[in-house]
C-alpha cells in the first residue's frame, strides 16, 4: 500500500490542502480533491495542453506533475485568470470578443498559457502569437480565431477597448 | 478512477544528495529518480514504467545550477531546459545549447523538463543527447561514496539506456565550448512543430584565419539506437566557408547512418533527411563561424 501525503498549495491565491496518494497527478488533485474542474484533462500524457496551469507563474502540464512534488507551490488555474471582482480577465474577454472557442474543452489550457505568455511578451506579432500557442491542441477552431484572441488580449491588457 | 494512471509507488523527498544516494542504495533497481518527469510521468501513466520507489530530487539544494566557465557550461540535475535555454552566458559560450533546446518539445514542457534528465533518459530522438555527443561532453554520476564522469560515447548505451546505475544519480552534465573559430547550428524535421524529430542534425564547423574549413562534424538524432556523430571534415577541409561542398558531406552522412523504419518514416526517408539536414546545418554553422569576429572562445 501507498501511504498518503498531505499536500498544501496556494491555488488562485487561496491556501488549499488535501491528503492524497503519492501518485495523484496535479490535474486530478485540482479536479477531484479541490473540485476545481476548470482545468481540463485531455490526453493525460502531455501532448494536448488542455491541463496547462501556472506553477509559480510558469505554464506547465498539470498531468505531468505529481501533486506531492509541488507541495508548497503557488498554482494559477483558469478560474484564477479573472479580474479580482470575478469578471472576465483580459484573455478570457479576448476569447469572447474574437470567438476563440467553440466546444471550449481546450480553452482552459489556452487561457493559462496565453496569460503567462503575455506577461513576458506583452506585444506579440501574429507569428509570435502563433508560436505561443503551438503547444496546445484545438480540434474546433482551426486556430485562426485563437491567434486573433492572443492579439486582442494584448490590446485589452494595454487598455485598448476598440 | 480510470486506469490510465500511474501504479502506486513510495514517494521519497530527500533534501540532500547524501539522502538521495542512501535511498537509491537501499531500494536498488526498484527505485527511479524523479527530476522534471516530463518523460517519466507519461511512461508511468501509460504503465510502461512502474517503479516501486520514486526519489524526487527537486527539493535538493544546489542541483539547479547553470554555470558558464571559461571552457564550457555546467548544468545541474534539476536545471530546467528553459533555464539553460534562456541563460545568456551559456548561449554565448555554447550557442548550440539554445539552438537545439528550442526544438525540445514545447516551452511548457521545457519549463519543467530538465536537461540532465533528458540525457539520463537517453531517448535517441532527444536533441540534447546529440548535443552532448557532438560537443564531446560528459555526465557526472554520483553514487554512495563514489563519483565518476562518463563521456558521451560511453554514456549512451542504447535506446532509453544510459550508463547510470540503479544506485547512482546523474548530478551534472558538462557541455564543452567549441574551440577556435567555430560556428554551430541545428536543423530538424518533425511531423508537427514540437513533436519528436523524424530526424535532427547538429553541426559544428571550424574555420582558420582565411575562413577556410579546418574541421566539421555533425551529430544526429532519430537515426540509430544512440546519437550518431559523423566527422565530415574530409568532405569540407580546406574549402572556403561560404562555398564548401556540403552536398558531399551529406552523402558521407547518408552512407554512415543506418536508420530504422517506423510508423512515421521509412528508413530510406530518414536517410534522405539525414543528408539534407546535414547540408542545411553545415551551411548555417559555416555562416555562423564566418560571421564570428573574435575567433571563438577568446
Amino acid at each position: 500500500m501507498t501511504e498518503g501525503h498531505q499536500v498544501a498549495l496556494t491555488v488562485n491565491g487561496i491556501p488549499r490542502a488535501a491528503h492524497v496518494p503519492a501518485r495523484r497527478l496535479l490535474s486530478d488533485f485540482l479536479r477531484h480533491d479541490l473540485g476545481l474542474t476548470g482545468t481540463h484533462v485531455g490526453c493525460e500524457h502531455g501532448v494536448c495542453g488542455a491541463c496547462t496551469v501556472l506553477v509559480d507563474g510558469r505554464p506547465v502540464r498539470s498531468c505531468l506533475l505529481f501533486a506531492v512534488s509541488v507541495d508548497g507551490a503557488s498554482v494559477t488555474t483558469v478560474e484564477g485568470c479573472c479580474e479580482p471582482d470575478g469578471s472576465l480577465g483580459p484573455v478570457q474577454q479576448a476569447f469572447w470578443d474574437r470567438h476563440g472557442l467553440q466546444c471550449g474543452f481546450c480553452t482552459p489550457g489556452f487561457v493559462t498559457t496565453i496569460t503567462a505568455y503575455l506577461e513576458e511578451n506583452p506585444d506579440p506579432t501574429e507569428d509570435e502569437a502563433r508560436e505561443a500557442i503551438a503547444g496546445n491542441l484545438c480540434r474546433c477552431t482551426g486556430y485562426q480565431n485563437i491567434i486573433a484572441s492572443v492579439l486582442r488580449a494584448a490590446d485589452l491588457r494595454r487598455g485598448v477597448r476598440a | 478512477m480510470r486506469l490510465v494512471k500511474p501504479s502506486p509507488f513510495v514517494y521519497h523527498r530527500p533534501t540532500t544528495l547524501d539522502q538521495v544516494l542512501e535511498i537509491l542504495a537501499e531500494v536498488g533497481a526498484d527505485g527511479k529518480v524523479l527530476a522534471g518527469g516530463q518523460s517519466l510521468i507519461p511512461l508511468m501513466s501509460m504503465r510502461l514504467a512502474a517503479p516501486a520507489h520514486l526519489v524526487d530530487i527537486n527539493h535538493v539544494d544546489g542541483l539547479d545550477r547553470v554555470e558558464t566557465e571559461r571552457d564550457g557550461v555546467r548544468v545541474g540535475a534539476t536545471a530546467r531546459h528553459a533555464a539553460v535555454e534562456r541563460n545568456p552566458a551559456a548561449f554565448a559560450s555554447v550557442p548550440l545549447l539554445r539552438q537545439a533546446l528550442v526544438h525540445v518539445a514545447h516551452p511548457t514542457i521545457r519549463n519543467r523538463g530538465t536537461t540532465v534528465g533528458s540525457l539520463a533518459h537517453a531517448d535517441p530522438s532527444g536533441e540534447m543527447t546529440a548535443v552532448l555527443a557532438l560537443l564531446g561532453g560528459t555526465v557526472t554520476l554520483a553514487g554512495r561514496g563514489s563519483e565518476r564522469t562518463v563521456g558521451a560515447a560511453d554514456f549512451f548505451q542504447g535506446p532509453l539506456e544510459s550508463a547510470v546505475r540503479p544506485d547512482e544519480v546523474a548530478v551534472e552534465a558538462f557541455f564543452p565550448a567549441p574551440e577556435g573559430r567555430t560556428g554551430s547550428a541545428w536543423a530538424e524535421v518533425s511531423r508537427r512543430h514540437g513533436d519528436y524529430a523524424v530526424c535532427g542534425v547538429g553541426a559544428l564547423v571550424t574555420l582558420d584565419d582565411d575562413l577556410r574549413v579546418t574541421a566539421s562534424v555533425v551529430g544526429l538524432i532519430s537515426v540509430g539506437p544512440t546519437p550518431v556523430v559523423v566527422d565530415v571534415s574530409d568532405a569540407l577541409a580546406g574549402q572556403p566557408h561560404d562555398t564548401a561542398d556540403v552536398v558531399a558531406a551529406g552523402a558521407l552522412v547518408r552512407a554512415a547512418v543506418d536508420p530504422e523504419p517506423d510508423i512515421h518514416a521509412t528508413a530510406e526517408y530518414r536517410r534522405h533527411l539525414a543528408g539534407a539536414l546535414t547540408e542545411r546545418a553545415l551551411r548555417d554553422a559555416a555562416r555562423a563561424a564566418g560571421a564570428s569576429v573574435d575567433g571563438g572562445d577568446a
